[in-house]
């Protein structure tokens, strides 16, 4: 039987405002599908997004939504799910929102390792406003806002992620939904901050000015810059270089911020003693 | 009544708690922190959260979003805060989230006078952000005044379904002293929550609000699922463009606070102003906040020499009570005193309301209080 997506959505909304073609159509079934397998009941579901195209991600889902401003979409959801320890929250934001003016909710999202679900659909541009430059944007790429050319490094969303601290990060691109889906329930099942870095085509405003001007050769770029994290593994350094391993790159069991905040309220209701650096294992 | 001996800053965040506050989140800033540290001990305690977040604006986004899901929330900052929390103080307008946010006031622009008291953010207060929306703007002028101010706060808040700004001043907020605080039944008694949707949720529509009423936001994760967004938006809160529907979006946030309090003359039933022996006087004071502590002296003092003075205390700055303002203005003429920390926020505020400049003012802007013994002199010249 056909998968019903109209419980999830908000059908009198649809079309989506993205363009034909565009990857976050794909992202938002595969987030959906993902939903579905954890069982999760809508009204226990928060969706908050940024500004950007992806921004309207939460406003197709039929939950709890918010759509915030622009990058601070981590801190809000902070908010939310502190106060509200037992929802499921999913944080949607692009490469510009989660990495540029957003990027130290970013990194100190993942710091507190809070058990939020950070989807960022890395489509390397800013699509929205006409092409600008994004941490993302591939050097040498031809942008509105660098018309001889990105000169700006190429940043790794995950690296970043690792570096801060979130128990799980995964990359994957919008190319196989399936797989998509898979790392989705991965990441939700699993307790603390999971970031999910995952490519997205934009071929109207990235691929036009680059020479991927359909939405099929912008996928082909894609899929030649991802291998699986084996794969890549096996690659020569300067092979590396220009390849994203995708597939989890991280996951571990580390303590949960709103567990530990748990804790605090104990303490503060002189159930257990105050917190002191022997409740850590790992301790600075 | 119970007498407590506290800090201004620390009672903010007793009133707080205690007017069902559960969400803090914040970033330490002088002259305001100690609302933070003393959070940090009341709402765990109460099974609450207060959270130091990574900066200003992730402060206010996180206190935003624990209300948008129906927890009463706050958070306080000093004047660089309040630049920095701008944008989001706008989607607290627009999206219509109750929000205390208590500013302890401290010299600027910019980094300006960081640890030195101030009352230069009363502008700001009115207009902290982009765009039209109207501000409720409260301004302690005792200790007593920060406990009652800020569950104030949280009521008007709810009630009007808006951010709400409490300000102290760097003096009230750190002055040490003995507070007398209304029990504890009659503030839990006073209470407002914001109101909820009961009917069915296929018929629920958050943001459809007759003219000069506010939203009505159900509490999140209970079975009435809805979207917010800083976008203008129609009666089921997703974005729109339509002209007819941006007009009176604008209209309504504006006139659920203005035209309310024009035509209620106020907010609430609570005072809005103090007035202090003008009755019979023939000069009057007006002064705010810890400038007030100081007037209050500088009246004694003047009814001592044989000048029979008074003071008016504003305590709802925005929206201004004009109604008395002009009484003042019509009543006293050209004897009228104006006193304040900054080039006269509030002075503009008089000479718009009564439509003359002919009163004094004492201005001051060097992070210095004003002396008792200063105001008298003042007005002894202009008698």
């Amino acid at each position: 039987m056909a998968f019903n997506y109209d419980k999830y959505l908000r059908v009198n909304k649809m079309p989506t405002l993205w363009c034909w073609g565009c990857g976050d159509g794909v992202i938002l079934k595969a987030t959906i599908r993902a939903i579905e397998k954890m069982g999760w009941d809508m009204d226990q579901v928060c969706v908050v997004s940024g500004i950007g195209c992806s921004g309207r991600f939460s406003s197709y889902i039929n939950c709890n939504t918010i759509h915030t401003t622009h990058g601070r979409t981590v801190a809000y959801a902070t908010g939310v799910k502190l106060a509200n320890p037992h929802v499921n929250v999913i944080v949607v934001a692009g490469d510009g929102d989660g990495l540029a003016i957003g990027g130290n909710h970013t990194i100190h999202g993942c710091r507190r390792n809070i058990d939020l679900n950070f989807i960022l659909i890395n489509n390397f541009i800013y699509g929205l406003t006409n092409s600008q430059t994004s941490p993302t944007t591939p050097r040498g790429m031809w942008t509105v806002s660098q018309k001889n050319g990105n000169i700006d490094p190429t940043f790794d969303a995950c690296k970043l992620a690792i570096g801060a601290g979130a128990s799980f990060v995964a990359r994957e691109s919008m190319l196989d939904p399936k797989k998509l889906e898979k790392i989705l329930v991965k990441g939700f099942s699993h307790k603390g901050f999971s970031f999910f870095d995952i490519m997205s085509n934009c071929h109207i405003n990235l691929g036009r000015k680059n020479k991927m001007a359909n939405a099929m050769e912008n996928l082909a770029w894609i899929d030649s810059i991802t291998t699986p994290l084996k794969k890549w593994e096996a690659l020569s350094e300067e092979e590396q270089m220009n390849v994203f391993p995708t597939g989890v790159l991280r996951e571990v069991e580390q303590e949960e911020y709103c567990d530990m905040y748990a804790q605090i309220q104990s303490a503060a209701q002189g159930k257990r003693k105050a917190i002191t650096q022997n409740d850590f294992a790992k301790k600075i | 009544m119970r007498e407590v001996i506290s800090t201004g800053n620390e009672l903010a965040a007793k009133a707080a708690v205690e007017a069902g506050a559960r969400f803090f989140a914040g970033y330490p800033i002088t002259p305001s922190s100690e609302v933070m540290h003393e959070s940090s001990d009341l709402l765990p305690e109460v099974g609450g959260a207060c959270i130091q977040m990574e900066d200003e604006i992730a402060g206010i986004s996180a206190a935003l979003g624990a209300s948008m899901t129906g927890v009463k929330s706050f958070t306080a900052t000093s004047g660089p805060g309040i630049s920095l929390k701008s944008e989001q103080i706008g989607l607290g307008f627009i999206a219509e989230i109750p929000l205390v946010i208590i500013n302890v006031m401290r010299g600027g622009p910019s980094t300006g006078l960081p640890t030195r008291v101030s009352q230069a953010d009363i502008g700001q207060a009115q207009y902290p952000t982009h765009g039209d929306f109207a501000s409720i703007t409260l301004c302690a002028g005792s200790l007593t005044e920060c406990y009652t101010e800020t569950v104030r706060g949280f009521n008007l808040a709810e009630k009007y379904m808006t951010p709400v700004f409490v300000l102290l001043d760097e003096t009230i907020g750190h002055m040490h002293g003995k507070a007398e605080l209304p029990d504890l039944a009659d503030i839990e008694a006073s209470i407002v929550n914001r109101a909820t949707f009961d009917g069915p949720a296929s018929e629920y529509k958050p943001y459809k609000a007759p003219m000069n009423e506010p939203a009505v936001l159900n509490p999140m994760f209970k079975g009435y699922r809805y979207h917010v967004t800083g976008l203008h938006h129609g009666d089921e809160g997703f974005p729109t463009e339509d002209a007819f529907q941006c007009e009176y979006n604008i209209e309504r946030l504006v006139g659920k606070i203005n035209t309310v309090a024009a035509q209620n003359d106020g907010l609430d039933d609570l005072p809005d102003y103090e007035e202090y022996m003008l009755d019979d006087a023939e000069v009057c004071l007006i002064a705010y906040g810890s400038i007030g502590l100081g007037a209050y002296e500088a009246v004694q003092k003047l009814r001592a020499e044989g000048i029979k003075a008074g003071m008016f205390r504003p305590i709802m700055l925005w929206p201004s009570p004009a109604k008395k303002i002009a009484e003042i203005g019509a009543k006293f003429k050209d004897k009228i005193f104006v006193t304040e920390l900054n080039m006269g926020q509030y002075s503009k505020e008089i000479e718009r309301i009564i439509k003359r400049n002919d009163f004094t003012t004492l201005l001051k802007a060097n992070g210095r209080p004003i002396a008792p013994a200063e105001m008298v002199a003042k007005v002894k010249e202009m008698m």
